[in-house]
């Protein structure tokens, strides 16, 4: 009797799940390991035109010289299947999650990790990733950073987004005063690109998140560097304020490579999201001209 | 653009005081690369009165972690990571002769003073362009460190590897120079 009881609610239990589609993390491994191998060898397209759109409007003679020589480092790197930078960064993975989705074989991040472990070694990638204090290295670029949202649906969206160390160290976080509004935000902005200057390899994408809580700014504002380059900002006062900003860093004088010149930023991406009444929360994230990024929709 | 000069190395004092900020520069000969984990242990080494690893005079040190050879390569990619890092190494190995150094980004007051003290330059090389700049180098042995994988040294030899000259022996900064050309105020 009891027996048959818990058979029903077993039963109840996979006509429950009837609805959740399956997805083996065997999947997830194969889409890591391609995307960690791609994202380092082929660089957008979004890109490469901005890359020739600056080789036209720079001013400066060892800008445009600059640009020629990222065009055809981009080709070198997609044609030969090597590294377009050393540095293959941090394998940051983005995954869209759908809430009808039962992924079964395993645990989603030992997938990721176990892709990024397969994708950096057959791809021979540079293994970057180091304990904090001793900096003796994991040997195989893990742990990937994983950043998971759950969203309606039954697809998983990952996103592999390697990041250089170079540009990271000019990422900041920054608690404003709320008094400062749009003025104090624009003028962090600008201020932390000039700071940056040659450092982070510009030309480079400015990502910026206004609000939410420090964590919650600091991942919005990675995300907008996902964001294609040219695109523009639906939120009308975002994209106002981001052609200012991109005037404003450019004005600064520091073009590619910081050796002076017209563009030093291709691009600004700015988000916001609502935040506590005391707080003014900034999140600035800096891309270098490595931009990389692939997505697989499983 | 100014006409490109070409360097060999080891350098020589009268190479390196010929130099000024700005200049476009090809490099042929050898270049010991090291990060700031080797800098620290050559640093180390120099302290206990030891000698380095390699010959340090006039010698050019290229700041860079390259990405594994794919077989039938010498090397992978292989272009600049930013030197603020070794700053706090720099004038150490100026004092035992080294002349030049490559890498990206902008160079502590104190080391730019270092540079005019012991006639060394600070070069520059396109961040980020590695495919392209490994095509300029020939050959990779390691000489020391092997334990830190991508940041152990190196000796490369290089051809026609291209850069520009940051800081010359007079102190002056190509950053600050070029910045203050394009900027509106
Ligand atoms: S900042 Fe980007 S382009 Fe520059 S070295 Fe790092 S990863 Fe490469």
């Amino acid at each position: 009797m009891q027996n048959q009881m818990y058979y029903q609610v077993a039963e109840n239990e996979r006509v429950g799940l009837a609805v959740m589609r399956e997805i083996d993390v065997t999947e997830i491994i194969e889409a890591v390991r391609q995307m960690s191998q791609t994202a380092n060898t082929d660089l957008g397209k979004d890109v490469i035109r901005a890359f020739e759109r600056g080789q036209e409007t720079e001013e400066s003679s060892t800008g445009k010289a600059i640009f020629k020589a990222l065009i055809e480092n981009a080709m070198i790197a997609r044609d030969e299947k090597v590294p377009m930078c050393q540095d293959t960064g941090f394998s940051v993975v983005f995954v869209d999650l759908g809430q009808d989705v039962h992924l079964v074989g395993g645990s989603l991040e030992a997938a990721i990790n176990e892709g990024v472990r397969r994708g950096y070694e057959e791809g021979f990638l540079r293994k970057s990733i180091c304990d904090p204090f001793t900096r003796a290295n994991t040997k195989d670029n893990t742990p990937a950073v994983v950043i998971t949202q759950i969203v309606d649906g039954d697809r998983v969206k990952l996103t592999m987004a390697p990041k250089g160390g170079g540009s990271e160290n000019m990422a900041r976080v920054t608690m404003l005063t709320p008094s400062g509004g749009k003025k104090a935000v624009m003028d962090f902005i600008v201020q932390r690109c000039q700071e940056a200057g040659s450092n982070p390899c510009p030309p480079v994408i400015v990502g910026a998140a206004v609000g939410g809580t420090p964590e919650k700014a600091a991942i919005l504002a990675k995300r907008t560097l996902l964001r294609e380059i040219g695109s523009q900002n639906p939120d009308p006062e975002l994209a106002q304020m981001e052609a200012e900003l991109l005037t404003r860093i450019n004005n600064l004088g520091m073009g590619p490579q910081g050796l002076g010149g017209r563009n030093y930023a291709l691009a600004v991406h700015l988000d916001k999201h609502p935040c506590h009444i005391a707080t003014l929360p900034l999140a600035v994230q800096i891309c270098c001209h490595a931009s990389r990024h692939k997505e697989t929709i499983l | 653009m100014s006409q490109i000069i070409k360097l060999t190395t080891p350098l020589t004092d009268e190479a390196v005081a010929s130099l000024k900020s700005g200049d476009q520069v090809s490099i042929s000969g050898e270049l010991y690369t090291a990060r700031d984990a080797a800098h620290k242990r050559l640093v180390d080494l120099l302290d206990q009165g030891k000698p380095l690893p390699f010959d340090p005079k006039g010698a050019v040190i290229y700041y860079v972690g390259p990405s594994p050879a794919k077989p039938g390569r010498v090397v992978g990619s292989a272009g600049p990571t930013t030197s603020y890092r070794m700053d706090a190494y720099a004038e150490r190995l100026m004092e035992v002769g080294m002349k030049g150094m490559i890498g990206k980004g902008k160079r502590a007051p104190d080391v730019v003073d270092a540079m005019i003290k012991h006639k060394a330059v600070y070069f520059a090389a396109i961040g980020g362009a590695a495919a392209l700049i490994a095509r300029s180098i020939k050959s990779v042995e390691v000489v020391a460190y092997e334990d830190l994988g991508p940041e152990a040294v190196r000796r490369m030899i290089v051809e026609d590897f291209q850069a520009v000259v940051i800081n010359d022996i007079q102190g002056a900064d190509l950053y600050q120079m070029g910045q203050e050309k394009y900027r509106i105020a």
